[in-house]
């Protein structure tokens, strides 16, 4: 077992970029206009009355500032096995050609033809995923995964609308296990949601879902494997489920880093699915974004796709508008500089590189499941089944806190005194009691994996011969554990440096 | 001996053997005992070969992206919600921090620096429109004003929405995506309220025609899509709140420095785009939107945002930053949310923020009145060109509506011409809805030079002569 590292975060004590600086400072100064003056740009009643509240600093102090706040950050510069996000690395390269003008400076308003290399690139990006997938089209315009699960209820209205049926399709079905985009987006949409139980082998029963199928079903959303890399073998009678009464299957294929190479959606049945291009092909995260949701779909749902889309027309692109389209659910191409990132890491892979990742991700993880099941107090969830496990294993340290009184919470902010990032515990709802959701994926080394659980079983240890030591930890964190009972008080919530500070003077006793 | 692949440590085979040792498996493929072989697509994908020399990688690409034009490349004049501005060096240096650019999510603790100039994001938004509660970012502009019209929805039980005729036609498709479906249940469906030829605003006359107690809320834009200021928020905001209506008005962050913000007329949701306050352009992938409000807890219950809150720590007088609100959220609601989050645009919340401090009050003033008047000129140097007319001229912020009608040229031949002069002319607003055949929506910025402007005026009257 690897030795604990000494770690300690970096602490500047940073104030908030209000209090920092002086009146008159600035740092940067606009061009100065080249056009005449005129007092008579605006209406006086349309004017600003008063300088906007910004802060006044230096260029020097916005930049030690906001460095600052970055070495604050651990983000992957510690070890984050983030399961269910699938960290990966992020080339550099790939940054610096996205800064290129040929990506950063292109308008989208601008004539197909001046950016036909950007364009193709984009064409063959959608080439990958069609290989990868099955499906007949995508479309990168949703700004995420839970913008993608959206388009595909969207597009169940239309493709619902198109046949008469809407007002009698009415239901989406999901399961317990499902990411809570998928619910939310289609009762956003209008639809009526059926949640199917997790059943004791660890997924939702067929019979389950041919109890609530019907005339009414519009489709069924699902990740498979899910965020316990449990697969359920029945997926396909799950699609045959909801085709027999008409209803469209959609696959969210969120855990599909374990599974590349391996498994195409459109050839299980599915008719539309969505993959994170942020996650799964290797595109910086940016703490939540800018982010893609990749949507693929069949033939027959591609006519109702937002546009535009690049259509490749002879040796050329254009953008076209879907026959039926929905529309849009966000403006133009979606985040094209992700998408000629995510298409730099698929090229960088190749189709042996994507399956020799998937191999090592679930490698990876029955690794760590070895070593961390041989902890004591660490129980997985469904126990013997399902075995082995996909690249994903949920955990439980129910046992453990019932012995120590220590919770997975305790756990998670004493590790990351140790430079490692908190892990995921598990999209509500959390059935398993005290649940952690490590994700181990092909890019850490086994050095890595190997200290992440060496400060897993550190903390444990800790925990039993000095609970308050966890329970009050981060101790070498930038900042200690946060007191978050204020944060559903609308007098104590404070999202602006302006309601704060209204907040806390309104606080203050009269006349202090 | 196998090569290793630089993205993948344990793709060394010392490390491969010794994690197949340690689980007792020979071969991977033993793991993936779960799923039934009629499953696998092993066969069906076509096979392409890895390029892990970066080298040729990045020979690859940049081979495919030469030849392509640009905002840098040409003189341009392009706008229509995407605007060219000057993104100062450090926006581009902090937000490649790997620090920054690779985290996910972290505790409180961990990814405390991050919250923070998120926080620092929202308080200096906040500032600019003068409300005091802000969501973290969604996706756009349009992502905005449909979550916020379908929170005035929430907040009035109501299901009519009333936006301007003439709005630009991707904002509008997305909104009119979030309104939903007739035939299923909490659908919105969209009145247009239009424009006065005569001043190109929303009209209290025709407003007035379109309200009703139906009238969830009213959306409108200043200054609008077609460049215009609205002259009379504070009107239109009683006009809609006499019907109990809520009013949405999405503006341009940078006219903010010289602009009063509509909340100080009274609007009650304000929303906008992010991509003016240093984000590049990425052919439409810049873009992100912000949702603001009056912090009362009225509004605050309907955000579909995540948001971050100040809040004490355990160590007296000590500060961290914690989600507020986290259970209305998608993530909280499931099957109960009336929206949904996720993964979104939030590197851009922190671009924002060190854009912001950077330009402080006086370059946010300074950097508003310089586009104003280079635009005012430029519209006025262009209604010289023999042909050529600006519409409401005088009442413009960076983007005005040139009509090149009496040209006898359709504004796509102008611009074919004005291309192969080096110029991205302004966007074509021919086949709209608007009667705006033969014009194009232009837009000047601080960063549209003199010299810039007469090539521009020098290329129409060259073409006008060809």
């Amino acid at each position: 077992m690897s030795a604990i590292r000494r770690y300690h975060a970096a602490s500047w004590d940073e104030p908030v970029v209000y209090e920092l600086g002086a009146p008159g400072r600035r740092g940067v100064v606009p061009p100065a206009s080249w056009a005449p003056d005129s007092d008579d740009l605006f209406p006086q009643s349309l004017r600003r009355t008063a300088d906007a509240d910004l802060p006044e600093l230096a260029e020097y102090e916005v930049r030690r500032h906001y460095t600052h706040l970055a070495q604050q950050t651990m983000g992957m510069m510690g070890i984050s096995l983030f399961g269910t996000c699938t960290m990966k690395h992020n080339p550099t390269v790939n940054e610096q050609i996205t800064a290129r003008p040929e990506v950063a400076a292109v308008h989208p308003r601008q004539d197909p033809a001046t950016y036909q290399g950007l364009l193709g690139i984009v064409h063959s990006l959608e080439g990958e995923l069609q290989n990868l997938s099955g499906m007949a089209a995508f479309s990168f315009q949703p700004g995420g995964g839970a913008d993608a699960a959206y388009l595909h209820t969207v597009i169940t209205r239309a493709y619902f609308a198109s046949r008469g049926e809407l007002g009698e399709r009415t239901q989406i079905i999901t399961t317990a296990q499902a990411h809570p985009c998928n619910p939310a987006t289609a009762k956003a949409a209008g639809f009526e949601v059926i949640t199917l139980p997790i059943e004791e082998d660890g997924y939702p029963s067929v019979e389950a879902l041919r109890a609530v199928v019907g005339a009414r079903t519009a489709a069924l959303m699902l990740n498979n494997p899910d965020d316990m890399g449990i697969y359920n073998p029945h997926i396909t009678e799950f699609i045959d489920a909801v085709h027999e009464v008409g209803g469209l299957a959609f696959y969210d294929s969120a855990n599909f880093n374990g599974v590349m190479t391996r498994l195409r959606a459109r050839d299980l049945g599915f008719d539309a699915c969505m993959y994170m291009l942020h996650k799964t092909f290797g595109v910086p995260k940016g703490g939540n974004g800018p982010s893609v949701g990749a949507y693929g779909c069949s033939e027959e749902l591609a006519r109702f796709l937002p546009g535009p889309r690049v259509v490749k027309i002879g040796e050329s692109y254009d953008l076209v508008e879907p026959e039926h389209s929905v529309g849009r659910v966000r403006e133009f191409l979606g985040n094209v500089q992700q998408l000629v990132k995510a298409y730099s890491w698929t090229r960088a892979m190749g189709t042996e590189g994507l399956r020799e990742a998937a191999d090592l991700s679930v490698l990876a993880n029955n690794y760590m499941e070895k070593q961390l099941m041989a902890l004591p107090g660490v129980t997985m969830s469904f126990p013997g089944k399902a075995l082995p496990r996909l690249e994903m294993t949920r955990y439980s340290l129910e046992e453990y806190t019932a012995e120590t009184g220590v919770t997975g919470h305790d756990v998670q902010n004493r590790m990351t005194d140790f430079g490692i990032d908190a892990f995921w515990t598990s999209h509500e709802p959390a059935f398993i009691p005290e649940p952690f959701t490590p994700e181990a994926g092909e890019m850490w080394s086994k050095e890595d994996l190997d200290e992440w659980i060496a400060v897993l079983a550190h903390v444990l240890e800790e925990g039993r011969r000095d609970p308050e030591l966890v329970r009050t930890a981060p101790h070498n964190q930038v900042v200690a554990q946060i007191d978050g009972s204020g944060l559903d008080d609308p007098d104590t919530w404070a999202v602006t440096w302006a309601a704060h500070r209204r907040k806390a003077a309104a606080r203050q006793p009269a006349g202090s | 001996m196998r090569r290793s692949h630089p993205y993948m440590a344990n793709s060394a085979e010392a490390s491969r053997t010794a994690l197949l040792d340690a689980v007792g498996v020979s071969d991977p493929d033993e793991l993936f005992r779960q799923i039934p072989a009629e499953h696998r697509s092993d066969d069906a994908i076509t096979p392409s070969r890895g390029i892990a020399s970066e080298f040729e990688l990045r020979r690859m690409l940049e081979g495919r992206l030469r030849g392509v034009a640009s905002t840098d490349s040409h003189v341009s004049f392009l706008g229509g919600g995407y605007w060219k501005h000057h993104i100062p060096a450090l926006c581009d240096e902090i937000a490649s921090r790997p620090e920054i650019s690779t985290s996910v999510w972290g505790t409180p603790s961990s990814d405390h620096g991050r919250n923070q100039a998120w926080f620092e994001f929202t308080s200096q938004v906040g500032a600019l429109l003068d409300l005091e509660f802000v969501g973290l970012p969604v996706y756009s502009w349009g992502c905005a004003a449909g979550h916020a019209l379908r929170m005035a929805a929430r907040l009035t039980g109501r299901s009519v929405v009333v936006i301007p005729e003439g709005l630009d036609r991707e904002r509008r498709l997305v909104i009119e995506t979030y309104c939903g479906s007739r035939e299923l249940g909490g659908s919105l469906s969209i009145r247009e309220v239009a424009l006065d030829r005569a001043t190109g605003t929303v009209s209290l006359e025709a407003l007035s025609a379109v309200l009703d107690e139906e009238v969830a809320g009213v959306y409108l834009e200043t200054p609008n899509s077609w460049g215009v200021i609205e002259a009379d928020i504070a009107r239109i905001v009683d006009a809609a709140h006499a019907v109990g209506a809520e009013t949405v008005v999405g503006v341009d962050p940078i006219s903010l420095g010289a602009l009063a913000s509509p909340a100080s007329f009274g609007a009650d949701i304000v929303v906008g785009s992010l991509q003016p306050l240093g984000i590049p352009l990425n052919a439409g992938g810049g873009v992100g939107g912000f949702i603001a409000s009056r912090d009362e807890e009225r509004y605050a219950r309907q955000f579909p945002t995540l948001q971050v809150s100040l809040a004490p720590t355990r160590r007296e007088g000590e500060r961290a930053f914690g989600m507020t609100l986290f259970a209305q959220s998608s993530y909280g609601a499931r099957e109960l949310g009336n929206d949904w989050t996720g993964n979104s645009v939030y590197l851009w919340a922190v671009r924002a923020a060190v854009y912001l401090a950077l330009l402080g009050p006086q370059g946010m003033r300074e950097l508003a009145t310089t586009v104003a008047r280079n635009a005012r000129r430029t519209a006025a140097l262009l209604a010289e060109v023999p042909g050529v007319s600006v519409r409401y001229a005088d009442a413009i912020f960076k983007e005005f509506i040139v009509d090149f009608s009496q040209t006898g040229m359709s504004v796509s031949r102008i611009n074919e011409e004005l291309f192969a002069r080096g110029i991205l002319g302004g966007h074509d607003l021919s086949g709209s809805a608007d009667g705006l055949d033969g014009c194009a929506l232009y837009c000047v910025t601080e960063v549209t030079t003199e010299d810039d402007v007469t090539r521009l005026i020098t290329a129409l009257k060259e073409v006008a002569a060809s």
